[in-house]
């Protein structure tokens, strides 16, 4: 079970709730898990979004594990110059 | 790769040797954008706005046409409408009805400058005249320059259907402002109760242009058989081919793109502009076109960054903990939404450990240029306005202002504001290294003053490929994807090097065209050192492998037995058998007869980019007759998790620094009542040149990064962050005058120094 954290944007389609617990073995899993578990959250999984686990970003890649007990945050996606 | 690798002995990491593109560059034998030129081909330019935000009733283009030497003249009916959504561009989102409406407009044209038509001759004079033929019915329309003025209720609206993101319920009205973003947690009315002194102020910072001294250029040449090739200059030439594709309906696979050399990007070229109409002339016309702007087109119709009004308030105990910072953001997007107000509101409290902390920000469209990517986009703009508050925080509280940043300071553990906890970081090495600095207790003289601000910026990895073909004489070649702007050719090639046991100037590195390598994502956000760097590492290793096989297949030993080291095949062990080393040259020499050609190979998407943060010091002096004023001396110090080239990182370091005090003191964009830009050249928009810095002190902090073979982070980004505060600060320690708005002019000081009629003017 992972620990994941909203940006107050996209806690605007959880109801809410910034901090929720999801069960998932790879990122491509925990963002299936929470657009199935939140709909309207799930336009903006698609694209545009990075996931930190226990503090490392993960940027379009979607096999990476998550380990038991982890700290994910979803955030958006970043560029730069 | 292991973290292991971090601590072996390094014989090429960490030197300077001279850099493979340099002997081109100083000899002028380097081709920019502009320099190539083929067989039959043709002069284009482009017929612009001269209306802020004006309806395009009509566009007639018979006489151009009919002009003896006209063999194309493409408009907005020469580009098909796409729908409006943002879909995937290698690993950028794009919205590609936006980047089509911005490089050929349709409707309206949305600021001074926007594209309306190009025509491709027989020579400019010729192309130059049928520009003038060209006859445009424009409806002129109201127009909005500022950010808060877009944002009101009865502000001409720019598209009728764009309204905001991110705000519950969806808005029914269209509106300028695109987007709501808001990143934060804990209990700011706790935080701010508990604070003893409170400090809120409002800035204003006005948009600036990347500055790169080579303005975009490129060429087309199309085929019958509907196949092109493309030469421009870019950040990135695999991004370019997906944009053009799109914009012409063309599968990737035709469209083959040579990024020439560089003279500077900064951001401002990851987008395309020239390029889909250089394409459509040469499609029209069956003969390749050239395109270059001026300086003027550049600054009328290329990305600058956000101007932007940015409000902050932050609470402090006496003792030194900030116990809340809230902050608001409203970032010029200019004419298309897109503004980094995102990342500005992430970068915003990005240096410090906090339990209350929130910023929101605003996306806001309006009659200027679409902005573009520069250096750490949005993060100088919203951390100008709190290393600026910080300051504040410091005087007010009697502290000194480096001993506040380190009482507060993000740490390995830290949760950020935008969510994750940092890994290892090195903010804390950078304002240890800044207090113990000479700089930060030498003497000052009158009217002169210190400041200091830290900086931060994410960095990123991404898809990245490179190979590694052996030459059959043991000599290198490099092949990678990611235009070369700050030197990082010369960095890949060392990590390559170090990895085979060479010296650095046995790997000759190239950049490939887009038909010739895998997809490679673009030269920016900090990297192309750690991700090109990686992708060299892993082809080199590749190498290697087949080399331990060459040399256990010519000993008849098993391939486990064989290591590589210093350059050569040694057996693993005296158990492994007598064998004398094979180099390098001796097992290319005989590749053929023991398999043939060796080639390494890396296609990997590169994640585990460390951020990087920096401290600056700054001195200036203010003269009080005039309002100028001078940088006297500065000292950048930032984390480099690993220097491969020390020279070039401190060339990035150097760089930012004078970028930064370009955008405090100088640059600025002029509009005019009627929305034209009224100082459209470096006369008039004034960039800093030698004469107005001092030599830029360049200290390298090196935490390194644990994701990366060699510790790499990037570092082109973090330098442009804390200039604008460092300088405002120092001008407050100079004057007692705590100034809000960028740039800090000479007649903006004037006026500020007058109005607070300090008894020094009459000195």
């Amino acid at each position: 079970m992972a620990r994941v954290t909203l940006t107050s944007t996209l806690g605007q389609y959880t109801g809410g709730l910034l901090e929720v617990e999801v069960e998932a073995r790879d990122i491509r899993a925990l963002l299936r898990e929470l657009a199935a578990r939140y709909p309207p959250l799930a336009p903006h999984l698609d694209e545009g979004l990075a996931v930190a686990i226990d503090g490392e970003i993960f940027q379009d890649t979607w096999f990476e594990p998550i380990p038991e007990g982890a700290e994910v945050s979803l955030m958006p996606k970043i560029g730069g110059g | 790769m292991s973290d292991s690798d971090n601590v072996r002995v390094l014989k090429q990491v960490g030197t300077r040797p001279i850099r493979p593109d340099g002997v081109d560059k100083v000899t002028g034998r380097a081709r920019f954008g502009a320099d190539l030129v083929l067989p039959s081909m043709l002069s284009g330019a482009v017929l612009r706005s001269p209306y802020a935000h004006a309806r395009i009733v009509s566009i007639d283009t018979s006489k151009a046409q009919a002009l003896p030497g006209v063999h194309a003249v493409v408009t907005r009916d020469d580009f098909p409408d796409l729908p409006s959504e943002f879909v995937p561009a290698g690993e950028m989102l794009v919205n590609y009805r936006e980047m089509s409406m911005n490089v050929m407009a349709r409707e309206k044209a949305l600021y001074d400058g926007h594209a309306v038509a190009a025509v491709a001759a027989t020579s400019a004079g010729i192309t130059r005249r049928a520009i003038q033929l060209i006859e445009v019915d424009y409806e002129v329309l109201a127009h909005v320059i500022d950010v808060d003025e877009a944002m009101k209720e009865d502000a001409p609206v720019l598209h009728e259907d764009l309204f905001t993101a991110g705000v519950e319920p969806a808005p029914t009205k269209a509106s300028n402002i695109a987007k709501r973003v808001e990143f934060g947690f804990g209990d700011l009315d706790a935080g701010f109760a508990a604070a003893d002194v409170v400090i809120e102020r409002e800035f204003d910072t006005q948009p600036v242009h990347q500055g790169y001294i080579e303005p975009h250029a490129c060429v087309a040449s199309f085929t019958e058989d509907g196949q092109a090739e493309l030469w421009c200059c870019t950040q990135g030439h695999f991004v370019v081919r997906a944009h053009c594709a799109r914009l012409l309906g063309m599968d990737v696979s035709r469209l083959r793109v040579t990024a020439s050399e560089i003279g500077g990007g900064f951001g401002g070229k990851t987008v395309v502009y020239l390029e889909p109409l250089a394409l459509a002339l040469s499609r029209k016309a069956k003969r390749p076109v050239k395109l270059v702007m001026t300086r003027e087109d550049v600054l009328r119709a290329t990305g600058p960054t956000s101007g932007a009004r940015v409000w902050v308030k932050m609470g402090v105990t006496k003792n030194g903990t900030i116990t809340a910072a809230d902050a608001l953001l409203k970032y010029q997007a200019g004419a298309f939404q897109g503004s980094p107000v995102q990342p500005g509101a992430m970068c915003a409290f990005a240096p410090y450990d906090l339990d209350n902390v929130r910023a929101v920000g605003f996306d806001v469209v309006s009659n200027r240029p679409k902005v573009a990517a520069y250096r750490a986009p949005g993060g100088p703009i919203s951390e100008y306005g709190v290393e600026s508050v910080v300051d504040e925080l410091a005087a007010a509280i009697g502290m000194d202002p480096i001993r506040l940043r380190l009482e507060n300071a993000a740490k390995e553990g830290t949760k950020a504001a935008y969510g994750p906890r940092f890994g290892p970081i090195g903010l804390e090495a950078t304002l240890e290294a800044a207090k113990a600095h000479e700089h930060w207790s030498a003497p000052l003289g009158p009217n002169q003053g210190r400041g200091v601000a830290s900086g931060f910026w994410f960095n990123i990895g991404g898809d990245t490929c490179a190979t590694i073909n052996l030459g059959e004489d043991g000599s290198i070649a490099l092949t990678l994807g990611t235009p070369d702007i700050g030197g990082s050719r010369a960095s890949v090639a060392m990590m390559a090097a170090e990895e085979l046991g060479v010296p650095a100037e046995t790997v000759r590195p190239l950049i490939a065209d887009t038909s010739s390598l895998g997809y490679t994502f673009l030269t920016g956000g900090s990297r192309v050192t750690f991700s090109s760097g990686m992708a060299a590492v892993a082809a080199a290793r590749n190498v290697i492998d087949q080399l331990r096989e060459r040399a256990a297949k010519t000993w008849d030993i098993p391939v486990d037995a064989v290591v590589w080291e210093d350059g050569e095949a040694r057996p693993a062990s005296s158990n492994a058998g007598e064998f004398e080393p094979l180099t390098l040259a001796q097992l290319a020499k005989d590749m053929g007869k023991t398999g043939g050609p060796i080639v390494g190979a890396a296609a990997i998407n590169a994640q585990g980019a460390g951020p990087s943060f920096g401290t600056h010091v700054v001195d200036v002096e203010v003269d009080r007759g005039t309002g100028r004023v001078w940088v006297t001396r500065y000292t950048v110090i930032q984390d480099a998790g690993k220097a491969v080239h020390p020279s070039y990182v401190e060339g990035q370091l150097q760089g930012g620094a004078v970028q930064g005090i370009g955008w405090a003191l100088n640059e600025e964009y002029v509009y005019g009542e009627d929305g034209r830009l009224q100082n459209a050249g470096f006369l008039d928009y004034r960039i800093p040149v030698c004469s107005d810095v001092p030599m830029i002190d360049a200290v390298i902090v090196e935490v390194p990064n644990p994701r990366h073979p060699y510790g790499v982070r990037g570092v082109g980004e973090t330098p442009i962050v804390p200039p604008m505060a460092a300088i405002n600060n120092a001008i407050a320690n100079a004057t007692g005058l705590r100034m809000t708005t960028l740039p800090m002019s000479p007649p903006r000081v004037l006026k500020a120094l007058e109005n607070a009629a300090l008894p020094a003017a009459a000195e």
